[in-house]
């Protein structure tokens, strides 16, 4: 595809990929993303929590807990001027049993081992004065005032538009088939042409561990995908949990979580559900059904609620409990792995972290001096949106209320959805209650010949 | 959050949605002469659903000639438009404000509008997957009858070519209808429950149209990475079967289109998923009234526009009415697990007998038995029924309340064998 020879090579664009490509491109790199599917964001990205921790309970010392720690600090610096929507609920963590009560001590120790020192004990009575739809069931818990509500495609498009807009280039549905590195740069075979850089950093996901064997020819680690399904509710659910109410974590998870999303729903999930398929993001109506009464038994009032859409994400979890960087300055590679749940908090500080990891083998470049900042789409409900503005033209979705003049601009925008799914994250269109009903055929029509899988075909065409 | 109003109106009456029962109860309020009435619809052209149901029977209840969905639609709108009624299209509903005043958006910006009534007439829209929780992966593919009758008739773009019809409802027949119109050719229904839910038109229907049919089907699960691939399901025999197609028509399990009214100060009712009203419609704030299928799901079009006929008459008497009344008001509940939803919710026997004429039951499963309407424990009336989920159910109003009204009333069943 290019004939020159790029910095750095990103193979994977999700959200780490994409923070990826923001941190190099601003560090004056030329970066080059190469992602497989027809848009970013399309593997274990694309569905999770939509929250920004603290990282309060993540392993002290570990490299996970430094990159959430980071990765949270810069996110709030860059909130504002980057516009990217951000909604202080804070966490409840509760106890429901004897059992969980007996383990907050420790979780409050290690809250402030990681320097969450803001985490406090709370008793039964103040939680429910907070949160008085939360079931009187509940024993006990602690609050985490820093977690925050975000949005998880728009951040990460936020990444990659800054990234595009300062040079970088994307390059979409092209796979990296294979890669040999030849003494100061590597060439890369992908299913869109041969690409040259002298770096090229795996944040490949779920791949992870398939791209280092096809590239360096081994693999450190092995990724078994976790299936997390979770149920959203209408909009109208939204006032009953004004907290992110979080379990005592688990082992395996951090158990199921109720709160309100950025975009005004109700969430309730995930499961955490260990399968070999990399691909396999299908939700099973016992899980949905079994979610629904979890929710229903921590916050009664949410059974007069009805239920919007229901998705499952995957998460990349490898054998080790912490994350897999590493970072191979002979070969000039870098593999960023094993990124479990916490990808979209720590993205940010994992970017930092390989930015660092270059630097200090003597890789330097000249930062840009003064970055262009896209702007993004507003798509909190919690702020102003698109259609509470003169001009919007007509409103296309009507239970999001997305206007046509949005749509149009995402469609012509520097990174034009190849899918509906693509145009749903990018503008939330038919993402509403409807799921649909109404606006199909509008979206239909107005998308014609500018998605590259269109809604449908003409009759009789 | 008030920012950016451009604008403030008033009129006399606003009525939200222009489908089949807000055209028709505009063009009566014109006719019973009210002052102004303006419609808020939307979409860019009015009508409401059956703009794009481009299929007969419409219009012979209430024009005397038979029409497809579209024609029915501009005629309603002609009517009321005719009329002087004020249809602002492009106009969405944003919030309900206590005491009658709306927040407005058009393609210009925000406004209020004051109405002295409000008369809520949203309609209904199909369960999504979803709220059907059908699980398997989310490819394209998967959509509403509504939403492929949109891109049929009025787009004519077809998303699939061999789909699934997914529910066996009276709508499940518009859905096939919709298919024949751009070449679409269905290869299976199926439907959770052990029978079909209108059996006797639909099951001759698809053998005439060569459509199988698989009922008591559990554990569907839709499968496609891109697009659809499959339906996976085990049938009513226990064995797993698949179906290729490449697309799934989820049809029916109609639900109020109560997004606006849910986010109000209105009280709704958790069995219709629509507003709490007394026999004139009204709603908890008294400027409020509701008419139509957002009433309770769903009904036909020529009963909507019946409902929106009878309701400008109730809506022009209370705007007649000389001072605030005292309201008399009997509670209406019901309490077996068989009955879905009682309409209306409240009766006000303070007013004049202008109101709905029957009580509008809706059923969650099939029923043999006795319905009995209760008072304080104490039989008051009672009918033997036999229905299955989706027939309409009425029972005269007149004859279960009666003076001298207790506070409330519960329906019950008794069931039989």
């Amino acid at each position: 595809m290019q004939c020159d020879t790029f910095d750095i090579a990103i193979i994977g664009a999700g959200v780490v990929g994409c923070a990826m490509a923001r941190r190099f491109t601003l560090d004056g790199a030329r970066v080059v993303v190469i992602e497989k599917a027809l848009d970013v964001l399309e593997g274990a990205s694309k569905g999770n929590s939509a929250i920004l921790h603290t990282g309060f309970d993540a392993p002290p010392g570990s490299l996970e807990q430094a990159c959430i720690a980071a990765g949270y600090k810069e996110y709030l610096e860059i909130a504002q001027e980057m516009s990217l929507p951000i909604l202080k609920s804070g966490a409840l963590v509760l106890a429901w049993s004897s059992d969980q009560m007996a383990q907050l001590p420790k979780l409050i120790e290690k809250a402030h081992t990681n320097g969450v020192t803001n985490v406090a004990n709370l008793s039964r009575e103040e939680i429910l004065r907070r949160e008085p739809n939360l079931s009187p069931a509940l024993i006990g818990g602690f609050e985490v005032p820093g977690e925050y509500l975000i949005d998880p495609w728009g951040t990460a498009h936020a990444y990659v538009l800054q990234a595009i807009a300062n040079g970088a280039t994307l390059m979409r549905n092209a796979e990296v088939l294979d890669g040999d590195f030849e003494g100061t740069s590597w060439s890369l075979k992908t299913t869109q042409g041969d690409v040259r850089a002298n770096h090229v950093i795996n944040c490949t996901g779920l791949y992870g561990d398939i791209v280092d064997e096809r590239l360096i020819g081994s693999k450190k680690f092995t990724i078994t995908p976790r299936k997390g399904q979770f149920v959203v509710f209408d909009k109208p659910a939204s006032k009953l949990v004004s907290s992110i109410v979080l379990p005592v974590p688990t082992k395996t998870t951090k158990g199921v979580v109720i709160c309100r999303t950025i975009f005004g729903n109700l969430l309730v999930g995930p499961t955490a559900e260990d399968q070999d398929s990399r691909t396999d993001a299908s939700t099973s109506r016992g899980a949905l059904l079994d979610l629904h009464a979890k929710g229903v038994k921590m916050v009664p009032e949410l059974s007069q609620y009805e239920v919007t859409t229901a998705y499952a994400g995957l998460r990349p979890a490898a054998e080790f409990s912490d994350y897999q960087i590493k970072h191979d300055s002979e070969r000039r590679y870098v593999t960023v792995g094993g990124i479990r749940s916490t990808g979209l908090s720590s993205s940010l500080g994992i970017a930092q972290h390989v930015s660092e990891l270059l630097q200090n083998s003597g890789t330097q470049f000249r930062a840009v001096s003064s970055p262009v900042i896209p702007t993004p789409e507003r798509l909190s409900e919690y702020h102003e949106r698109d259609w509470q503005c003169p001009g919007g033209e007509s409103i296309i979705c009507h239970c999001e209320l997305v206007t046509k003049r949005e749509i149009e601009r995402v469609l012509d925008g520097p990174m034009p959805p190849a899918t509906l799914a693509g145009l749903k994250r990018r503008t939330r269109v038919t993402m509403g209650r409807c799921q649909g009903f109404y606006c199909t055929g509008g979206l239909a029509a107005l998308t014609e010949g500018r998605l590259v899988r269109p809604m449908g075909s003409r009759n009789g065409s | 959050m008030a920012v950016n109003i451009i604008s403030e109106s008033s009129c006399r009456v606003a009525i939200v949605g222009g489908g089949t029962s807000g055209l028709a109860l505009a063009a009566e309020l014109k006719r019973l002469n009210v002052g102004s009435v303006v419609v808020l619809e939307r979409e860019p052209i009015s009508g409401g659903i059956p703009r794009h149901c481009g299929h007969y029977p419409f219009g012979i209840h209430e024009y005397r000639r038979l029409m497809k969905g579209p024609e029915y639609a501009r005629k309603n709108s002609d009517v009321a438009t005719k009329l002087r009624a004020i249809i602002r299209t492009g106009t969405t509903v944003t919030a309900l404000r206590p005491g009658g005043t709306l927040e407005i958006t058009t393609h210009a910006g925000r406004e209020l509008l004051h109405a002295d009534r409000v008369v809520l007439c949203t309609g209904v829209r199909e369960s999504s997957r979803a709220q059907r929780f059908i699980g398997g992966d989310r490819p394209y593919g998967v959509i509403s009858t509504g939403a492929l009758q949109s891109m049929a008739y009025l787009q004519n773009i077809r998303p699939f070519r061999n789909p699934v019809i997914f529910g066996s409802e009276l709508v499940s027949f518009s859905a096939i209808q919709t298919c024949s119109h751009v070449g679409i050719k269905p290869i299976a229904l199926v439907e959770e429950e052990d029978r079909v839910r209108v059996r006797s038109l639909l099951s001759p229907y698809l053998i005439a149209k060569r459509v199988p049919l698989h009922t008591g089907i559990r554990h569907p699960k839709i499968v496609g990475r891109e697009t659809v691939e499959a339906l996976e399901f085990t049938d009513k025999n226990g064995d797993h079967r698949r179906i290729e197609t490449d697309g799934i028509i989820i049809s029916g399990r109609f639900r109020p289109e109560a997004a606006l009214l849910r986010a109000s100060h209105l009280d709704v009712d958790s069995g219709t998923g629509g507003p709490v009203v007394d026999q004139t419609g009204r709603c908890s704030d008294p400027a409020y009234f509701a008419t139509g299928n957002i009433l309770r799901p769903a009904e036909t079009s020529a009963f909507c526009w019946q409902e929106g006929v009878d309701t400008a008459a109730r809506v022009a008497n209370d705007l007649q009415a000389p001072s605030p009344h005292t309201p008399k008001v009997v509670s209406v509940s019901h309490d077996d697990p068989a009955i879905r939803f009682v309409v209306p919710q409240r009766i006000d026997t303070s007013l004049p007998p202008y109101g709905m004429a029957h009580f509008y039951l809706g059923l969650a499963e099939e029923v043999r038995g006795v319905l009995e309407a209760r008072s304080d424990g104490i039989l008051i009336w009672e009918k033997s029924i036999r229905s299955r989920p989706v027939r309409r159910l009425q029972f005269s109003l007149s004859e279960i309340v009666k003076p001298p009204a207790a506070d409330d009333i519960t329906f019950t069943l008794r069931r039989l064998g």
